[in-house]
């Protein structure tokens, strides 16, 4: 029992990194992935391009691969590594995950009608006026249930931290299995996952169900 | 008949289109519209799909930018291809003269009627109400001041539109529950928030049941006064006779042929307009 407590408790600050992670990602990785959703839609040519390869190359390379080139490379190039791992997997992670918002957001804002826009144009409205009160709201109730799904994935992708060792539940798991030379610890983390990604589903329902006075 | 200057009963033109053309690529939509609009008249626009009518109206309201042409309202610039297409500031400002209710509604779902009216129009008072803060014209206890009071100018505004309207007891409703015709009923009060000089109404029954146009039909009447202008696009004859004070075919993206509703009415010259009439009739 003592020892149930002793590893939950080492989970537990294992658990930790992984959440500051994970809520770091979604503060950083929200805008971005909106402005990069805006430049992918740009109606100059060539911003659309370079935002849609942008888009390519990120959703295209394994993210593990993207946590060590965001954590070594810059110490090959400029000669000064990234000092802290955590901040190299921050990194990564938000870039990795705007790309997959951004086409979210894409989606969501392409799904409002036209007239919407032109309302709002008509009524002497600025098209930042025009985005934030009438547009966004109308994309936010419409990209809940896939944005659920991606930010779900994300908590489970924060496991890939370890492999630069940013000590977060697995890899604390991986090392009390090292020192103490007890497996359970390691299937143990499951029920945090399973807590968490629980609440975020009630969260993501609540959210919904907030949204749903009305309809589009 | 010519409307180019004063007209003959000395009214002031509220509004005069010269020359106006717009394409898409290769197509040709609006061919040279030419016409004029006295202060208070009401214009209905009729014609077949295709004819070119709703992009005049969305060229009027700067939601397309026309090819060539002259637009101006109450004699002032409005649109000249000589000055080229003006900022989007100048663009905002300028569409305020201009009121459109679209076909199908566009309101704004996520916000209950009421504030859908008022959206736009606090935003505008507020965008003044700064300025004077920036210029130093008010202070910042009179500009608070000042806001409050003009939202509450803005709420009685609000509501005595819809009550204009017919719709006070659904101020509080989302759109989602509203029929359309109440929804057009609301979107009609909100364009008249912003009291323009020109409220255009593209097609205001057609996205709507038979049985619900009447409603909206009958608050168009109710709004027409010596002080309303509007422009009508319709495809309801009935109505374009007994409310229109002038009445304009289009074919093809010309004017085919207008004149008061009794003429074009009574009295078509072109075969078109009377294949044209004959079907609406049969319909």
């Amino acid at each position: 029992m003592e020892l149930f407590l002793e590893v939950t408790l080492k989970l537990l600050s294992g658990f930790g990194v992984t959440c500051k992670l994970f809520i770091l990602t979604l503060v950083f990785s929200l805008p971005l992935g909106l402005l990069i959703s805006f430049g992918t839609m740009s109606r100059f040519k060539p911003v659309s391009a370079l935002f849609r390869v942008v888009v390519w190359i990120v959703r295209g390379v394994p993210l593990m691969l993207q946590v060590f080139i965001v954590f070594y490379v810059p110490g090959f190039v400029f000669g000064t590594p990234i000092a802290e791992r955590f901040d190299a997997a921050l990194i990564a992670f938000s870039l990795n995950y705007a790309c997959y918002f951004s086409e979210i957001f894409r989606a969501g804002i392409q799904a409002v009608p036209r007239g919407q826009w032109e309302a709002g144009a008509v009524l002497g409205m600025t098209k930042a006026q025009v985005f934030s009160r009438v547009i966004f709201p109308q994309v936010v109730k419409r990209i809940v249930p896939p944005m659920g799904n991606e930010i779900i994935t994300l908590v489970k992708d924060m496991a890939l931290a370890r492999v630069i060792s940013v000590v977060e539940i697995i890899k604390k798991a991986e090392i009390i299995l090292a020192e103490n030379a007890i497996i359970w610890p390691l299937f143990y983390t499951a029920a945090f996952y399973l807590i968490f990604v629980g609440a975020l589903t009630l969260l993501f329902g609540y959210i919904e169900k907030k949204q749903s006075y009305y309809k589009i | 008949m010519s409307f180019t200057e004063k007209t003959v009963d000395g009214a002031d033109i509220m509004l005069a289109v010269s020359s106006l053309t717009k394409s898409f690529g290769e197509v040709s939509v609006l061919k040279g519209i030419s016409f004029s609009l006295n202060k208070g008249e009401v214009l209905a626009i009729i014609g077949s799909s295709g004819s070119g009518k709703t992009t005049l109206l969305r060229c009027l309201n700067y939601l397309e930018i026309p090819d060539g042409g002259k637009i101006s309202v109450s004699g002032t610039e409005y649109f000249s291809i000589d000055s080229g297409v003006p900022k989007e500031a100048e663009i905002r400002e300028r569409r305020l003269h201009m009121g459109l209710v679209f076909q199908s509604f566009n309101l704004f779902p996520q916000y209950t009627v009421k504030a859908n009216l008022l959206l736009a129009a606090k935003l505008i008072e507020q965008e003044k109400l700064k300025k004077r803060l920036n210029n130093r014209e008010i202070d910042k206890a009179q500009y608070k001041e000042e806001k409050a009071r003009t939202a509450e100018m803005l709420i009685q505004k609000a509501d005595s539109l819809l009550s204009r309207v017919g719709l006070s007891d659904k101020a509080d409703s989302y759109p989602c529950q509203l029929s359309g015709g109440q929804q057009q009923r609301a979107a009609i009060a909100r364009a008249l928030m912003l009291e323009p000089d020109i409220l255009c109404f593209d097609e205001p029954t057609s996205a709507l049941d038979p049985e619900l146009t009447g409603e909206v039909l009958n608050v168009i009447r109710s709004l027409k006064g010596k002080d309303s202008t509007m422009i009508v696009v319709t495809h309801e004859m009935e109505f374009a006779r007994n409310v229109a004070d002038r009445v304009i075919y289009m074919a093809d993206g010309v004017i085919a042929e207008e004149g008061s509703a009794a003429e074009v009415f009574e009295n078509p010259q072109s075969e078109a307009l009377r294949a044209f009439l004959g079907a609406a009739k049969r319909k």
